[in-house]
């Protein structure tokens, strides 16, 4: 049975224009199914972050069609861009950014605030996020006085503190060691076992092996299936 | 989102940075407090020339001692002192018909005592009765001395408000005798406040008869001034034109030749003097759009480095699905919090700062300049505040967080 959360058709993104300009996606397809848990690989700027952010609703394609659970997101306006990016989406990004100044639980609360859940509840399901990638103790640091790692794991609890259907992370291990890329990994793991949909970009093969399906990107396309 | 949590997200905003706030604030309140303070001076001054405009009257001639004249230009030293004779000759009934009155004056500073209390005296005067016309000065207790009093030499003294709350502070002075420079004068009456005209206090004076005052205090020199009153204002050309031939004549000075006397109506005293402080007033306007311009520019430039600082916040805010209309509250909120705590500040400060005498000079607020500062600082510190991050907003999350 086929139930796409993201159907991608054709989808362009070109920077700049004239002879200055740079296609980073030239007619991408890409078809992901609910609870899938996908890899992107591919050269550098092969265009994967391009395609990870517009695939966010961080950032708008050029042309062709991006249809999120079935729904085209060109139709949707600015309001509802926030709602989905607020309720459906969770995003890691390769540079953390976390709100500088502001503690880790604030940070963490900040998606459930523009939810507009209740105080109490909403130190309630930080905690519970914070707990979950195991930084309870941290959570009255600003970021920084956190460890990169430290830093990329409040990112995650921030990215799942609302329960998205998906979880999108642009290389989220890009910049940890071993030993904090496999307990950000192993959170991921856990995410997509209880049903949710998971893309990552990565570099490193050991890191897609995570993932049930890697996809290679190359010059703005979806190069070939890998195992 | 409830307008609670935008509220406390802008508090945590402003004290993120301690610093940039208080520089923000600081700003706006070295703007609005200039501006405030420069105003209140200039109108200040302006005021209390008005105030001695209305207290005197526009019948006045006042002739005093020149320095340099006389009869003969090469020698200085042949200028000849005013004198009671001068006085006599310009009340002329048939020289000079459109002068009503001459009051010969001689002043000095004296110190007044009685008992344990010692008061100096900046303006001691000796003069006649009709001095008390021509200067518009009433009578609140007691009585004005006579033509008699002059003629006898009495030792009777008129005390103008100031000296006699100086000297009495609790006692009705009237009919207490006081002891000036060591002689012993009876207090016959106390002047109504006439106020302080400019810088000087109009009430801080004792008037005596003439001959009692060159008798026991300055001698029998020359008179300080003529106080010469024309019959009415339209006759006081006329009045000058008598006086000054009257005077020429006695005093020798030919034509083309510099009077050994200066004399000048009040209107033309007033006129320079409003003229000067004319010009003060407008170069302290001056001052003070300049300081609402160069404080604008500041608020401008703070709030833009503020806001430009944090577009990657915005950002930020706006990947983890921030609406719009809530990122421009929080950074609206921040701004009026910022503006109008700067701006009350800017008020305190300028209107405590306008209670003090400045440079001699007491200022009096211009309540519009009060309004006029507060809100051009607010409104700036509101525009800039706010309206560049509400572009940031309207970015895509993307465009935000690369910003450099
Ligand atoms: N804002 C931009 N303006 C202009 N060109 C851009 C912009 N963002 C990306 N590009 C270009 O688009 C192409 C794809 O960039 P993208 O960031 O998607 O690559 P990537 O696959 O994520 O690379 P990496 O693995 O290094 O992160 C690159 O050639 C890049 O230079
Ligand atoms: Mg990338």
């Amino acid at each position: 049975m086929s139930d796409p959360v993201i159907e991608v058709r054709e989808l362009r993104k070109t920077y700049g224009s004239g002879d200055t300009a740079v296609h980073a996606l030239r007619g991408l397809n890409l078809t992901v199914e609910r609870g899938e848990y996908l890899a992107i690989m591919g050269a550098s700027g092969s265009g994967k972050s391009t395609l990870l952010n517009i695939l966010g609703c961080l950032d708008v394609p050029t042309s062709g069609s991006y249809l999120l659970d079935g729904i085209d997101t060109a139709e949707f306006d600015e309001s509802r861009l926030s709602l989905l990016r607020n309720r459906k989406i969770g995003f890691v990004f390769q540079s953390f950014n976390l709100i500088p100044r502001t503690t880790a639980l604030a940070n963490v609360e900040l998606p459930l605030v523009y939810a507009g859940v209740r105080r109490a509840e909403r130190r309630r399901r930080a905690n519970a996020a914070l707990e979950l990638v195991g930084l309870l103790d941290r959570a009255h640091h600003a970021p920084n006085e956190l460890s990169g790692g430290q830093q990329q794991r409040v990112a995650i609890a921030r990215a799942l503190v609302t329960s998205p259907a998906m979880v999108l992370a642009d290389e989220p291990t890009g910049n940890l060691d071993t030993g904090s890329s496999r307990e950000v990994l192993g959170i991921l793991d856990r995410l997509n076992a209880i049903g949710r949909t998971v893309v990552l970009i990565t570099h490193e093969d050991e890191v897609a092996a995570h993932a049930s399906r890697t996809i290679r990107v190359v010059d703005g396309q979806v190069a070939g299936v890998l195992v | 989102m409830r307008l609670l949590e935008i509220g406390l997200f802008a508090v945590r905003g402003v004290t993120a940075n301690k610093l940039r706030s208080t520089l923000t604030t600081l700003g706006i309140l070295i703007g609005v407090a200039s501006v405030i303070l420069l105003l209140a001076v200039g109108n200040g001054a302006s005021t209390a020339v008005q105030q001695s405009i209305a207290g005197l009257g526009t019948n006045i001639l006042t002739i005093s001692p020149q320095r340099g004249g006389g009869g003969n230009p090469s020698a200085a030293s042949s200028s000849k002192p005013l004198t009671v004779a001068d006085a006599t000759a310009l009340a002329d009934r048939t020289e000079a018909p459109d002068v009503k009155s001459a009051s010969p004056v001689s002043s000095t500073s004296a110190t007044a005592s009685i008992g344990g209390i010692s008061y100096s005296v900046p303006q001691f005067v000796g003069t006649d009765p009709a001095y008390f016309e021509t200067t518009n000065s009433a009578v609140a207790t007691g009585n004005l001395f006579t033509d008699d009093d002059v003629a006898q030499g009495r030792k009777v003294v008129v005390l103008g408000a100031t000296v006699a709350t100086q000297l009495f502070p609790a006692a009705d002075p009237v009919g207490n005798a006081v002891l000036v420079n060591n002689i012993p004068f009876t207090v016959i009456g106390v002047l109504a406040t006439k106020g302080s005209s400019g810088s000087q206090d109009g009430d801080d004076l004792a008037v005596a008869p003439l001959t009692t005052v060159q008798n026991s205090l300055t001698g029998y020199g020359g008179l300080s001034q003529i106080v010469v009153q024309a019959t009415s204002a339209d006759a006081l050309p006329a009045a000058q034109a008598q006086a000054t031939t009257i005077l020429n004549g006695r005093h020798r000075i030919g034509i083309g030749q510099t009077a050994d006397y200066r004399m000048l109506s009040q209107e033309q005293l007033l006129t320079t003097r409003t003229a000067t402080t004319d010009t003060f007033t407008v170069l302290l306007a001056s001052v003070a759009a300049i300081s609402l311009l160069v404080g604008g520019i500041g608020i401008t430039n703070i709030m833009l480095v503020t806001v430009t600082e944090r577009i990657r916040e915005i950002g930020i805010r706006k990947a983890v699905g921030a609406p719009k209309s809530t990122i421009l509250g929080q950074f609206l909120v921040e701004a009026t919090m910022l503006s109008l705590f700067g701006g009350a500040l800017g008020v305190a400060v300028g209107v405590i700062g306008s209670q003090f005498t400045i440079a001699g000079i007491k200022p009096v607020i211009v309540p519009s300049s009060v309004l006029l500062a507060f809100a051009v600082s607010a409104l700036i510190g509101l525009f800039f505040g706010s309206y560049p991050a509400g572009r940031a907003a309207s970015l895509r999350p993307i465009e935000a967080l690369r910003h450099e």
